[in-house]
């Protein structure tokens, strides 16, 4: 579909002839603060959490087919990388969880005042790094 | 559309440096954004170097003696001076504010301004507002009412109902929470952006407004009202201190009551 400000680029010099005009700057200027991070983090951890699905089902289809599908799984499971993935996903998914509890608040209309969104985006990733280490505790004593 | 680099013509180059006076003693440097249609050059980034102890405090001061004493053709808008007219809205040292509300004090180090983002640039600081209008034209920001007013007075209001309006008649139209909006800047051309929400919501909930109904239909939009995913850059950002973010929330919020 077409951008509609398109209309809006066209400039006209002194002597009558049309030139584009330029964008003026926006990420390449504004300074990034915690909401503003918060927020795009929400999106980043949406999307990793759906590749943490995919990872997901491989695994529901590696258990379901056969011992040698299994093996391949829990070997890439296993290593170092498999091990900062699952770290990354569990993150992600405690992130997504409670930004999420922040803005179902927001969905009733209330915390909107500054203070109140430093307030819970500083409680969100407080109780992220909370429960993100509390399930590998978790998973490392049930082992 | 989501485009996080600027198209070619739009990246901005290093440009020229006015050096400050001999013998000044308390120098910034204002890195200003400059473009013009004439010379059919890239913008550039211009750098003023300023003895403050012969300047105002504000950055409006700054730009003023900028045009008066070193480059006329420095262009941007200003009028009022005093936060009222919404005029000199553009970005100052990372976010959107009123150059002339703008302590010099506030900013560390250089001070890097250009025009408001992400929009079309007519020249320098100076960025094209005409499709804002157009948004604002469209949720139609005036009192509709079938119902005459009284033969011997105004419509008259209860002061609860006055109050509901507190935080949104301040609103003086300068469009630094619209374009401070990742979302507008990306899906400008149909979401509303907050400024226009904000007025939208102001004759919602007046209670001399009777179009209530109609104007949240015309509302009831994917892109109109729910691009705005509270990243709340709007709020952060308005030199009135305002709350668009909340004002756009609480239309959400009427939304959902009528459903049910």
């Amino acid at each position: 579909m077409l951008d509609t400000r398109e209309s809006l680029m066209v400039a006209r010099t002194s002597d009558g002839r049309t030139v584009r005009r330029p964008v003026s700057p926006h990420l390449q200027v504004y300074r990034l603060h915690l909401l503003m991070v918060l927020s795009g983090s929400h999106r980043i951890t949406g999307m990793a959490l759906s590749v943490g699905t995919a990872i997901l089902l491989w695994f529901l289809v590696a258990a379901a087919s056969s011992d040698a599908a299994y093996g391949w799984f829990a070997w890439a499971i296993g290593s170092p990388i498999g091990y900062l993935a699952m770290f990354g996903w569990t993150g992600a998914l405690w992130y997504h969880f409670c930004n999420g509890i922040r803005h179902l608040r927001w969905d009733f209309g209330k915390g909107f005042e500054i203070p109140d969104l430093y307030r819970s985006g500083r409680m969100v990733l407080a109780a992220t790094a909370v429960l993100t280490v509390l399930t590998w505790v978790g998973i490392f004593l049930a082992r | 559309m989501v485009e996080f680099n600027l198209p070619k013509n739009s990246r901005v180059q290093p440009g020229k440096v006015y050096k400050a006076p001999a013998g000044a003693k308390r120098v910034r440097s204002f890195k200003i954004y400059r473009w013009n249609a004439d010379d059919g050059k890239n913008p550039q980034t211009d750098t003023f170097e300023l003895d403050l102890d012969a300047c105002g405090p504000m950055v409006l001061d700054a730009l003023i003696k900028i045009k008066n004493e070193v480059d006329p053709t420095l262009t941007f808008r200003r009028s009022c001076r005093e936060g009222i007219c919404g005029s000199c809205a553009m970005t100052i040292d990372g976010s959107n504010t009123l150059a002339c509300l703008k302590p010099i004090e506030d900013c560390k180090g250089d001070i890097a301004i250009s025009p408001l983002p992400h929009m079309p640039v007519v020249k320098d600081l100076v960025a094209d507002l005409s499709g804002a209008y157009a948004q604002l034209r469209s949720i139609e920001p005036w009192l509709q009412s079938d119902t005459p007013p009284p033969p011997d007075g105004e419509r008259l209001q209860s002061k609860d109902e006055r109050a509901l309006l507190d935080g949104m008649w301040e609103c003086i139209l300068c469009f630094c929470c619209t374009t401070s909006c990742p979302s507008y800047w990306w899906n400008g051309d149909r979401y509303l952006g907050p400024a226009v929400l904000l007025a939208a919501y102001r004759f919602i909930v007046d209670s001399r407004d009777e179009r209530t109904g109609e104007r949240l239909d015309a509302l009831e939009d994917p892109f109109k009202l729910y691009r705005c995913h509270t990243i709340m850059n709007c709020t952060q950002t308005c030199p009135k201190g305002l709350n668009p973010g909340k004002a756009i929330a609480q239309i959400k919020t009427l939304m959902m009551e009528r459903q049910v």
